[in-house]
């Protein structure tokens, strides 16, 4: 038998999904999971009962309601009249296609992101996709997770496919070991600001090296999820022991001999010696440092420790949204970041509404008290956090520190359901995006990770982490 | 079902941005409808419109009286960079583009427009300098997007029209020129589908577990 070509990750799950490829025509793609919630499906099951289609694979397909979901106390009614039609519009859609819902009052709700991972529905070598263009965070688990418009949802609704062009592999290698302080978030934002918000455009990028290999889980989703921030619709990391032990007895994940058998058949997952990639960028992550963006993309990022560029600064194609960004923001290029004054702090959202990311912050607000004057909200991303952050204690911590603990959501991310800047105010946020008006109009956002958010909750202005003693070694290298 | 298109033929509007996103095409307050309705007045609303809801002065670009009607953009690279809703595409058809023309567009975005007959075109950096100068030299000048002959027309500087054409991809140009519905093109291989299924079973049944109604 002739030897196989040495394939990567992304080939070998693209080759498992191909059920047909016409002459000329775009492969169509079983997909493995679809992943609904309440903004993007609406009009999708419209088009489903114009035709008078059913869902095809009610098994494949989960919904919950995040985006427009309040996040406060869930007895009062929801006031927003078109949030309430909404919410109550996916119930019903759900009902009547059979597709399994977890909607408000379910324990196991929460950002679509963050519940696919905690049920062990979002496995290696799947696809995966759904109606948000943050579904690149299953990518962690060595899936091909991305997103897709509504003209597409409802394809996946009625077929289970979808029409696709192969993607193009762009390697994203971090080596070496992030120094205390530095975490995930910093290591995308890192990218993205030497890259560019369309540097991965066509591609797919697969995160490498040591950095990445030594990250948790949680920490790998905060990487994937900001692959899109980067112009590529997914971003996956090859399944490890780290992978299976964190699955390992999910309500969904293969049990018994069943088990076993994924496990093997996940081990092959990973590229291939000698497979090669059609673009490669290498980054040292030992010279990482926390990062902070300071403009109106996501790539406008630079370190905590740095000063705001100018449009002179950058290069002459950047300079016109150097500009617009400053003013924007009313930010002065050469002032430091660090000390740049806040309104709001927000922890949470589907890049940083974990666990993990809930004891990162709970580790530097122990014993202390947000600054005068600073709102400052978390916001777990799905109830199963919110319940492990209150067995932990954690909720007890951010109350202490005179923050708000709320109810699971997208929230302040999107500001879709109350929660947001009024206009004029800074924010710092673990969200994902600093468009303009993204946070709530002519709110401004500065994206950071929860260490550096908790920090700048402290003392009200832009802070590095690493000048903040903290209780716990949540802030130690990996 | 799709409407079939061919050819569009306007005067043009420049937005010289890079990185447009869509949550400036389409705020996502305006995500909380279930149908398609409205979305015009949503395009590039904040923009549009001070957080306190009134008119900005001057006036932005788009509501000017002499860009109402324009069919044509002429963007900057990487338009449509952001969020995955394809309220953006709906939002641009329905004030009333057709096509758009940039230097390079989000992935997400692209596949939505294309879904939605509105014909994203990638030119050169040099092709879209050489298109600002001319649309700044003529800035009433009507262009024509022809999918059929992959083709841009402008009227030329010395009365000889100018042509050059652009790439898109051969399935989606046959769907829109057609006004096919992808949809039924993949259910029309549905026996090849379950063939394929038949030999790989699903890997989850999320129906497993999940909260009884």
């Amino acid at each position: 038998m002739m030897a196989e070509r040495p394939r990567t990750l992304v080939e070998k799950i693209w080759d498992d999904h191909v059920t047909a490829s016409d002459p000329g025509a775009p492969a169509i793609l079983a997909i493995d999971l679809h992943l609904v919630h309440e903004v993007t499906s609406p009009q999708a099951f419209t088009g489903l009962r114009a035709r008078g289609a059913k869902v095809r694979k009610p098994g494949q397909t989960v919904a919950t309601a995040d985006h427009s979901i309040p996040t406060t106390d869930p007895s009062i009614p929801i006031a927003d009249e078109l949030a309430r039609k909404q919410l109550a519009q996916i119930e019903e859609n759900c009902r009547e296609f059979g597709i399994p819902f977890y909607g408000k009052g379910s324990v196991s709700r929460g950002i679509v992101h963050v519940i696919g991972p905690e049920l062990g529905l979002t496995q290696p070598g799947m696809t995966i996709v759904c109606g948000d263009s943050h579904t690149a965070t299953h990518g962690a688990f060595g899936a091909l997770a991305f997103g897709i418009g509504t003209s597409e949802i409802e394809m996946v609704l009625a077929t289970q496919t979808l029409l696709q062009r192969k993607p193009k592999t762009f390697r994203v290698q971090i080596d070496g070991r992030l120094q205390p302080g530095v975490g995930a978030k910093d290591i995308i934002l890192a990218l993205i600001a030497r890259i560019g918000v369309g540097g991965g455009t066509g591609h797919v990028f697969e995160f490498t090296g040591d950095a990445i290999r030594a990250l948790s889980m949680e920490e790998r989703m905060t990487v994937c999820n900001m692959s899109i921030e980067g112009g590529a619709r997914a971003g996956l990391i090859a399944p490890d022991e780290t992978t299976f032990a964190y699955l390992k007895g999910r309500p969904h994940a293969p049990k018994g001999a069943a088990w076993d058998t994924a496990v093997a058949a996940w081990r092959k997952l990973p590229t291939d010696e000698g497979a090669t990639y059609d673009q490669t960028i290498v980054i040292d992550g030992d010279k990482l440092e926390p990062m902070v963006t300071y403009g109106i993309n996501p790539g406008q990022g630079i370190s905590v420790t740095g000063r705001i560029p100018g449009p002179a600064d950058v290069a002459p194609a950047d300079r016109e949204e150097v500009e617009r960004a400053l003013a924007y923001m009313g930010l002065e290029a050469g002032k430091s970041i660090a000390g740049q004054k806040l309104d709001v702090v927000f922890i949470g959202s589907c890049t940083n509404g974990r666990i993990e990311d809930m004891r990162a912050a709970a580790s530097v607000l122990r014993d202390h008290h947000v600054a005068a004057g600073l709102r400052v909200l978390v916001v777990p991303g799905s109830q199963q956090v919110k319940k492990q952050a209150e067995s932990e204690g954690l909720d007890a911590v951010f109350k202490a520190a005179g923050a708000e603990w709320r109810e699971s959501g997208c929230s302040m991310c999107i500001a879709m359901n109350g929660d947001q800047l009024e206009p004029g105010q800074y924010g710092i946020s673990t969200s994902n995006r600093n468009f303009q008006g993204r946070q709530g109009k002519g709110g401004r956002t500065f994206l950071a990770s929860p260490l550096t958010a908790a920090a700048s909750a402290i003392t009200g202005v832009v802070t590095d982490p690493r000048t903040v003693a903290t209780s716990t070694p949540a802030v130690e290298a990996h | 079902m799709p409407e079939p298109f061919s050819k569009v033929t306007s005067r043009v509007i420049a937005i010289p941005r890079a990185n447009i996103d869509t949550d400036q095409l389409c705020p996502a307050r305006f995500l909380k409808i279930t149908d398609k309705a409205g979305l015009a007045d949503a395009l590039f609303f904040d923009w549009r419109f001070t957080p306190d809801g009134a008119r900005r002065e001057p006036v932005s670009f788009i509501d000017e009286p002499h860009n109402q009607g324009r069919q044509i953009f002429l963007v900057g690279d990487n338009f449509g960079s952001g969020s995955s809703r394809e309220h953006a595409p709906w939002a641009l058809r329905a004030w009333g583009v057709r096509a758009i023309i940039a230097t390079s567009f989000a992935d997400i975005f692209k596949g939505n427009a294309l879904k939605n007959a509105l014909i994203p075109i990638v030119v050169s950096p040099e092709r879209y300098a050489s298109l600002t100068a001319a649309l700044a030299a003529d800035p009433d000048a009507q262009w024509t997007v022809d999918l059929e002959t992959q083709t841009v027309t402008l009227p030329g500087g010395k009365g000889a029209p100018e042509t050059f054409d652009f790439e898109i991809d051969p399935f989606s140009r046959t769907m829109i020129l057609a006004g096919t519905d992808e949809i039924g093109y993949v259910l029309s291989r549905l026996p090849v589908i379950e063939a394929w299924e038949a030999t790989h079973p699903a890997r989850v049944e999320t129906r497993e577990g999940a909260p009884a109604r």
